[in-house]
């Protein structure tokens, strides 16, 4: 049985040369570089990268140019809604019944509604319910979602059972249902469309966390931190939840925009906002009967949604490759 | 003979496969057999077998990543397994693991001098002003400049990660690392490097290593005992010069002659195994090989299918669990 130990001709310089070492690395059929271990001298080519994630993130969204125009639209929509009751040329809510359904001119830029109050000052008023509502449903949604489906993906077994099945029960109404079921029980009004709106998307980021938790989890880098002795609460935080983060956030960002649909169509169907306070799918509702006689009524509104949505979806669609350090944008 | 730095007693995992109404475990993956291993302080012990046979769960249950179904893990004088997690947190610290995929073990939004820093600050090995110098030391130490250390794992190759997975396991000065086929998913030029790498480190920072692969030859290089696995159970132990040149085990056997050799005068015929690895679900009583043991019918009289033979001295340090070698 000696054929095993035999040495055979290897030409291949190797590490520790005498004939020993090369009869023990000769069965391994492969080349040992001589010499020591290559030693990764500093390239000076390969400068140290800035310590600032946060910098780097900013890079990256700037060369986006889409994300970009997004980001200082959505900043306009904040101050618009800081100091919008300031700014409009007329009183929102005062009406003027002999000047209703005038097309849009120099003295009412978007026209006025059947009421005869000035479509632009409506929209520009409106903007702060809009905005206020989606950020503070999606809030309410994105931290309760969050904290659900962790708990489910994390921990697994019974708990995951009862958390899921608590969910599914809940996608099983449309959500729009759900909310004017929840609106009813609540009563009229902007905070409980909050409440509601909030509520009927809790499960749709239990069920995206949850999902991504559980492919995350299943990665060696979880059972290496693990292995270096890290608590459950650390790994969820450091290690579990980055790795979630994009999808996490380019959900919440598009859940900004439906959640200011679903409270458009709240005040479509007179459940949230209440006359004469400006809402734009409130405004929307009011006018669908004049359609044809006035489109203005409709398009500006409209076209205020359209617009706050599509730039909550582009930015999102950014955050998304800034914060995935391998997708970034040189 | 000096103590084992480690010693498994017949450590089991087994995992449920498919339960019955009543709850009642009805069929069982048996990963790891009444396993019975010393590990000796300073020694690299090379651990071999196919896929499936239970070496990477062994692994495992050396740095808790499973709980031992039965059997003891003995370390410094106490039963790993019957700890408290706390008390166990404790123990575990000193023995590592370096995974076999470099490109799933290593969290990809973190920095890699944050992967390395995180072990030290969490378990308070040194104190805060000193841990980025340490880093940077651990760096060097595994050949990566320490001005790498604000880069992303996807920056880097295949074997520069897997220094990185060696630096963020020296970080816990362990006593013992568990590598689990670390150069298996590396271009063979890499391998040689790292395993060089995984040479020198054991002097430096007098390391104990519990070498996994799936074949001999990797191993013959790193090692100074081989065991070889199959199906869950040792079929073979021994120092490795003795296991090259004298194997023992029909399955080592031909595990052996399946390394290339370079040289066409040297060549020898080559050991065909018939069949698919026998399944770990449900095994049959009997030798874990005899179904596909070619040397079976030249033990006449043997219990090959009624018992599976005992791990047996046959000479100093060689144990052997065939009914050809009964030893003493």
């Amino acid at each position: 049985m000696s054929e095993w130990n035999q040495s055979s001709v290897d030409e291949v310089p190797m590490r520790g040369s005498e004939s020993q070492k090369a009869d023990e690395t000769f069965a391994m059929g492969i080349a040992l570089p001589d010499g020591e271990i290559p030693v990764y001298e500093h390239d000076e080519t390969l400068h140290d990268k800035p310590e600032n994630q946060w910098l780097e993130m900013w890079r990256s969204l700037r060369a986006n140019r889409a994300a970009l125009v997004s980001l200082v639209f959505i900043t306009a929509l904040v101050v618009i809604a800081v100091i919008g009751p300031y700014i409009t040329p007329y009183n929102p809510i005062e009406t003027e019944m002999s000047n209703a359904l005038k097309p849009p001119s120099a003295e009412h830029w978007f026209g006025t509604d059947q009421l005869g109050m000035d479509i632009f000052s409506r929209v520009i008023a409106g903007t702060r319910v809009s905005l206020t509502v989606g950020l503070l449903a999606v809030s309410i949604a994105l931290t309760t979602g969050i904290i659900l489906g962790a708990i489910a993906g994390y921990a697994g077994g019974w708990v995951d059972t009862v958390i899921m099945r608590l969910m599914d029960m809940m996608l099983a109404v449309p959500s729009i249902l759900l909310a004017i079921t929840l609106m009813a029980a609540l009563g009229k009004g902007i905070d409980k469309a909050v409440i509601a709106i909030g509520l009927v998307s809790i499960p749709e980021y239990a069920r995206i966390v949850r999902g991504n938790i559980l492919s995350i989890k299943e990665n060696d880098y979880i059972a290496a931190a693990h292995v270096v002795g890290l608590s459950d609460a650390r790994i969820i935080f450091r290690h579990v939840l980055p790795n979630a983060l994009s999808v996490i956030i380019v959900r919440a960002t598009l859940g900004i925009s439906s959640a200011i649909l679903d409270t458009a169509a709240l005040g479509f169907l007179g459940l949230g906002v209440q006359p004469p306070q400006p809402e734009w799918g409130d405004m929307l509702g009011r006018a669908r009967g004049f359609i044809f006689q006035a489109p203005h009524t409709l398009l500006y509104p409209g076209m205020a949604i359209t617009a706050t949505v599509l730039a909550f979806n582009l930015l999102g669609d950014g955050l998304r490759d800034a914060l995935d350090p391998r997708a970034r944008i040189k | 003979m000096t103590e084992p730095l480690i010693s498994l007693r017949h450590l089991s995992k087994h995992f449920t496969m498919d339960r019955d109404l009543l709850g009642r475990t009805t069929s069982v993956l048996k990963a790891v057999d009444d396993l019975s291993l010393d590990i000796f302080p300073g020694e690299t012990f090379g651990l071999v077998g196919e896929s499936g046979c239970g070496k990477t769960t062994v692994g495992k249950l050396l740095v808790d990543l499973y709980t031992p179904t039965a059997g003891e893990i003995v370390y410094g004088g106490v039963d790993l397994a019957k700890l408290r997690p706390q008390e166990r947190r404790r123990y575990c610290r000193d023995i590592q693991l370096i995974f076999q995929d470099p490109y799933a073990s290593l969290n990809p939004r973190m920095p890699v001098g944050d992967i390395i820093a995180e072990p030290i600050r969490v378990n308070r090995l040194q104190p805060a002003e000193k841990i980025d110098d340490r880093v940077g030391y651990l760096l060097n130490a595994v050949g990566l400049s320490a001005n790498y250390r604000n880069r992303f794992p996807h920056e880097f190759s295949g074997g520069q990660r897997q220094r990185v997975g060696i630096a963020r396991a020296l970080a816990m000065e362990p006593k013992l690392i568990v590598c689990d086929e670390p150069v298996s998913a590396l271009d063979v030029s890499i391998q040689a490097q790292v395993l060089n790498l995984l040479d020198d480190l054991s002097e430096e920072f007098g390391l104990t290593y519990l070498f996994i692969a799936h074949g001999l030859n990797v191993v013959k290089h790193i090692s100074d005992r081989v065991g070889v696995m199959y199906l869950g159970k040792l079929v073979e132990v021994a120092p490795k010069r003795e296991l090259y040149s004298n194997p023992l085990h029909p399955y080592t056997k031909a595990l052996l002659s399946a390394i290339p050799v370079t040289n066409p005068a040297l060549r020898t015929e080559r050991i065909l195994l018939e069949g698919d690895v026998t399944s770990p679900i449900d095994p049959k009583p009997g030798c874990r090989f005899a179904s596909r043991c070619y040397a079976k019918s030249d033990c006449v009289g043997c219990d090959c299918d009624v018992e599976m033979p005992p791990l047996r001295e046959v000479s100093p340090g060689h144990l052997v669990a065939c009914y050809l070698h009964p030893g003493d």
